[in-house]
């Protein structure tokens, strides 16, 4: 059974020349890996006696895929040339378009907006991490496409200070990831990275066997027994303030005080100690030796150790390289971005007690994104041209039962409404009101992380677990009515957004039009014509004043905060 | 400057909003309605006030020590006004108010990861992939927002934490979280309520439409979260949120003004306020409590004087003002720690043996339920659960436990998930 459609994915992928033969009406744009989703979508529809909704519009599908690749919605200038464009091939070419040069700087302030939350959280108060420094990493990791199984690998591995400040010499802004999460001998370190990497939740076994799923308690230990000789060291400058975390490793003499077979304890809950030493998941053994390798360690009696000197956290970044949950975790982790829901919930937790809503798609694809070298940029390319990305989020009699928010697995028949992230909300305003078009570095963010700081709630754990206020509550509502960020994009000031609307000359039609357009991506229907031409007349002659009011109700509407 | 609309300007204003809001539909319809039980209630509003613990606060430290035992710890205990009911010698004023609240010692969970805990605590099921549910604050305000039916101020407000989310009962009943200086951020509209009211009609057109357009749940939300914006933006209520307007021997009851007084004591002074004022459900919540290293000193120093300060104030505030009586309080964190002392002088996560607290409302008061074994690690006798202090606390305010959520699959819910009343909390 598993291998019969393991064949038919390798006949699928073989049968499509290297070179992708384009022709019109092609629903798969001559990508096998996007005709591999939509079949198999497809016949999970058939399945499920599902009719898809039809294809979303064009500026739909246009503001869609600009939201969820470069984190904000499209300018003016780029939806008109989308909607100009009658190329069959449009969509391929402005994906082309968005991860190619052309974007690069925003789609990699995107990617490190979502991937410092997955590996620091939003915890903007924490002296052990920098979000600077690890933003500096992320921005760099995305500006050149690092493949994915490199990209973990440097931040399983990093050694180095986390800062980039003066007089620091081995600045390594991926030792962020890990430099707060060092504490009771990595307790943190090992739970998040079998969490994000994995897609394998540890957590719940560290003080007991899981009752429900197959994590045992030595599982926890002897994956944590590959961070014991990391340290995260505080470097203080002269008037003691931390100047730097410093993640080092150094030779882990053991809690037995054998650096030759470092081994740790743990506690079972009946109070019995058990011992631990580095096992990865699936069993693998590693060297049992604290020693790091090093110069000077290659002599006969080194050699003829039974356990040889090791990089504990290295062997380990191999270990998760070479797992199949490694890109499995990433594709679930991607198709959750674009798609709304993953093939499990939570994304996170691949685990036998959490069966995916599309086994083989979901194996399908984790095997083709190893077999193109964990390119994320074209695992993104294969989701957001997929049929199920380009439906439209209207639900029809034919597919309205497929709602994940019932509790059903979700069948993708239509697109699921989702809230922008707020840091989608900053970029889109800020793209909407054509301000400030240079805002990919680390000022920008600083201003964004400030403003992104009202939202924040800490839980209060040594996890430092936290959760987001912007989730559609009545404080995310009052933002936007009053909040500053609001007031200046609907500001009237010279030269400003509305100023040069209002100024453009032409029909109060066309300005509403644009209004419309820079938020929503469409025109506005007769009835809100209608309603807009009132605020027109309760205005009396200030123009400005009624498209700012039209502009403030277009910004806080549904449709512009709900990615649809 | 605040512009406060004159109350001709508020009724024209909401009614532009009222035209989206009632296109959305209910997210879930209820059966057995709250109506039926009306007679049983009276004629007073009920309101739950809940005192959570984020961290997992070592319950054997406060509420159920064991002196001599190996797991005991350095605490002494000393008795309170409840009669036979000793607690922490860390927390001298709350021993006082003992008559007025119980003590369940015989807690048994299975939840020890903090954000697992936390949603089970808060909502009396285990997280399912597949289904949110509602918390505590929401299942309440769902339940008892009809008493006070010129509430303007949302029915669940969490203040310093966001609590647990609606789950399937819908965005419109998600905590209002506000920090505990009763700030709330951008309440400030800053232009003329008649302009104010000419844009919310504006918007009130575009959020029809793409209602209309039928694409879920999440659009219909959005209107229902604008309407009780609107409303709590022109309302008088918010000055419930200004603790700081209280006389200076209320302040002082509650430890406020203090050195190192803390954000707890004026959320619990807050949530009074917002209880008088009509409020079903507040959540008060104090962090702090993982305590893996060194507990003994950091409950000693910092934690139980900081919470036995602010939590006896309020018990002692809410019945001086008869408002306890209608006022259910839940003491409670995700879970308890490990009796066992580790290298750390610290306590671990432990769910299997520990302590909630509850008072007021319809509750016993001044008594002790269960009990655990001499080391801690064991409840002796019957067990409880999240759901069954849940379902005590629904009937501590009248709010039947025959009500079931219909969510819009017909799938029944019961409320508290079927959890047992905990018979001892009820004379």
């Amino acid at each position: 059974m598993v291998w019969a459609w393991r064949v038919a994915i390798v006949m699928l992928f073989a049968t499509v020349a290297a070179k992708p033969a384009w022709s019109a009406g092609d629903e798969s744009f001559g990508i096998p890996q996007v005709k591999f989703i939509n079949e198999l979508v497809s016949a999970s529809w058939a399945d499920a006696d599902l009719e898809p909704s039809p294809a979303a519009t064009d500026g739909e599908w246009c503001r869609r895929v600009h939201l969820d690749v470069i984190g904000r919605i499209p300018t003016m200038d780029e939806l008109q040339a989308f909607l100009a464009d009658s190329s069959p091939t449009k969509k391929a070419d402005l994906v082309a378009r968005l991860l190619g040069d052309d974007f690069v700087d925003e789609y990699a302030r995107n990617w490190t907006d979502v991937w410092t939350t997955v590996l620091i959280g939003r915890d903007i108060e924490n002296e052990m991490v920098s979000r600077r420094g690890m933003r500096e990493w992320l921005r760099r990791a995305f500006s050149k496409n690092m493949p994915y199984d490199r990209f973990m690998e440097e931040l399983v591995t990093a050694t180095g200070s986390n800062t980039n400040k003066e007089g620091i010499d081995n600045f390594n802004g991926a030792t962020n990831f890990l430099s707060g999460k060092m504490e009771e001998g990595g307790v943190q370190a090992t739970a998040k990275t079998a969490q994000i990497f994995l897609g394998v939740q540890v957590q719940c076994t560290q003080c007991h066997n899981h009752p429900f799923n197959k994590g045992k308690q030595n599982q926890f230990w002897e994956m944590n027994a590959f961070f014991r000789q990391a340290d995260a060291l505080r470097r203080f400058e002269q008037t003691m303030d931390i100047q730097s975390i410093e993640l080092v490793d150094q030779d882990f003499p053991g809690e037995g005080r054998d650096p030759k077979e470092a081994e740790i304890y743990y506690e079972l809950r009946n109070g019995l100690k058990k011992v631990a030493f580095p096992v990865f998941l699936d069993g693998t053994e590693i060297s049992k030796s604290g020693y790091l390798p090093a110069e000077g360690r290659d002599g006969p009696e080194w050699k003829q150790l039974v356990n040889p000197p090791v990089n504990r956290r290295k062997e380990l970044a191999q270990l998760v390289k070479a797992s199949p949950l490694l890109p499995k975790a990433i594709v679930n982790r991607m198709w959750a971005h674009f798609l709304g829901y993953g093939f499990t919930k939570p994304v996170d937790d691949l685990g036998e007690h959490n069966p995916p809503s599309h086994p083989e798609l979901f194996d399908g694809l984790a095997e083709q994104f190893r077999e193109q070298s964990f390119d994320l940029k074209e695992l993104i390319r294969w989701v957001v041209l997929s049929k199920p990305y380009g439906l439209s989020s209207r639900v029809s009699a034919k597919n309205a039962k497929d709602d994940p928010t019932l509790g059903e697995k979700p069948k993708f028949s239509h697109f699921y409404l989702r809230q922008m992230r707020a840091e989608d909300l900053y970029e889109s305003l800020l793209t909407a009101t054509e301000a400030d078009q240079s805002r990919a570095g680390e000022a920008a963010a600083k201003k964004k992380d400030d403003w992104l700081g009202q939202f924040i709630i800490a839980f209060g754990t040594d996890e430092g677990d936290d959760s987001t206020t912007f989730n559609g509550s009545i404080a995310q509502v009052l933002m936007m009515f009053n909040g500053d960020l609001v007031k200046v994009a609907t500001s009237t000031g010279k030269g400003g957004f509305l100023d040069r609307v209002a100024a453009s000359g032409g029909k109060n039609s066309a300005k509403i039009d644009a209004l419309y357009l820079a938020a929503l991506a469409r025109k506005p229907s007769p009835k809100e014509v209608a309603a807009a031409n009132k605020l027109m007349l309760e205005r009396k002659g200030d123009a400005i004043g009624a498209l700012q009011d039209i502009w403030w109700a277009v910004l806080n509407s549904n449709e512009f905060i709900i990615n649809h | 400057m605040f512009h406060m609309p004159t109350d001709m300007t508020r009724r024209h204003f909401m009614s532009h909003l009222a035209g989206a809001a009632a296109l959305a539909a209910p997210a879930t319809a209820f059966t057995n309605s709250i109506l039926a039980n009306a007679s049983d209630m009276k004629k007073r509003h009920k309101s739950a006030i809940l005192l959570w613990m984020g961290g997992g606060p070592s319950t054997m430290d406060i509420w159920d020590l064991k002196p001599g035992s190996a797991t005991g710890g350095p605490f002494k205990q000393i008795s309170t006004s409840a009669d036979g009911v000793a607690i922490c010698e860390h927390m001298p004023l709350m021993a006082k108010q003992m008559h007025h609240m119980s003590i369940v010692r015989s807690m048994s969970t299975r939840e020890a990861d903090h954000m697992r805990g936390r949603y089970y605590m808060h909502t009396g099921y285990v997280p399912n992939p597949n289904v949110e549910h509602p918390s505590y604050g929401a299942v309440i305000a769902h339940e008892l927002a009809d008493q006070v039916p010129d509430l303007e101020i949302p029915p669940f407000v969490s203040v310093g934490s966001g609590s647990v989310g609606p789950g399937f009962l819908g965005m419109s009943w998600a905590p209002f979280v506000v920090d505990s200086n009763g700030n709330v951020r951008n309440l400030d509209m800053g232009i003329d309520p008649a302009r104010m009211s000419q844009r919310l009609e504006m918007l009130a057109t575009i959020e029809r439409k793409f209602i209309g357009e039928k694409r879920g749940g999440v659009a219909d939300d959005h209107s229902k979260v604008l309407e009780k914006t609107v409303q709590l933006m022109t309302s008088k209520q918010m000055e419930a949120f200004k603790v700081m307007n209280e006389p200076k021997e209320v302040l002082e009851r509650y430890g406020i003004g203090e050195r190192g007084a803390s954000g707890f004591a004026r959320g619990c002074l807050m949530a009074r306020r917002l209880v008088e004022a009509g409020v079903p459900f507040v959540e008060v919540d104090l962090g702090g409590w993982d305590n893996h290293d060194g507990i003994f000193p950091t409950l000693a120093d910092r934690k139980l004087p900081e919470l036995d300060r602010a939590m006896s104030g309020l018990v002692s505030d809410l019945a001086d003002r008869g408002l306890l009586d209608d006022t259910a309080i839940i003491w409670m964190g995700e879970f308890s720690r490990t009796p066992n002392i580790n290298g750390n002088g610290g306590r671990d996560h432990w769910a299997r043996s520990w302590s909630v607290v509850v008072g007021g409302g319809g509750f016993k008061r001044g008594v002790v339920v269960g009990e655990t074994s001499s080391d801690g690690k064991e409840v002796v006798g019957e067990p409880y659960t999240s759901q069954d202090v849940m379902a005590s606390v629904l009937k501590s305010l009248g709010i039947s436990l025959e009500t079931t959520f219909t969510a819009k699959n017909g799938r029944p819910m019961k409320i508290a998930n079927s959890g047992k009343v905990i018979k001892e909390l009820f004379a």
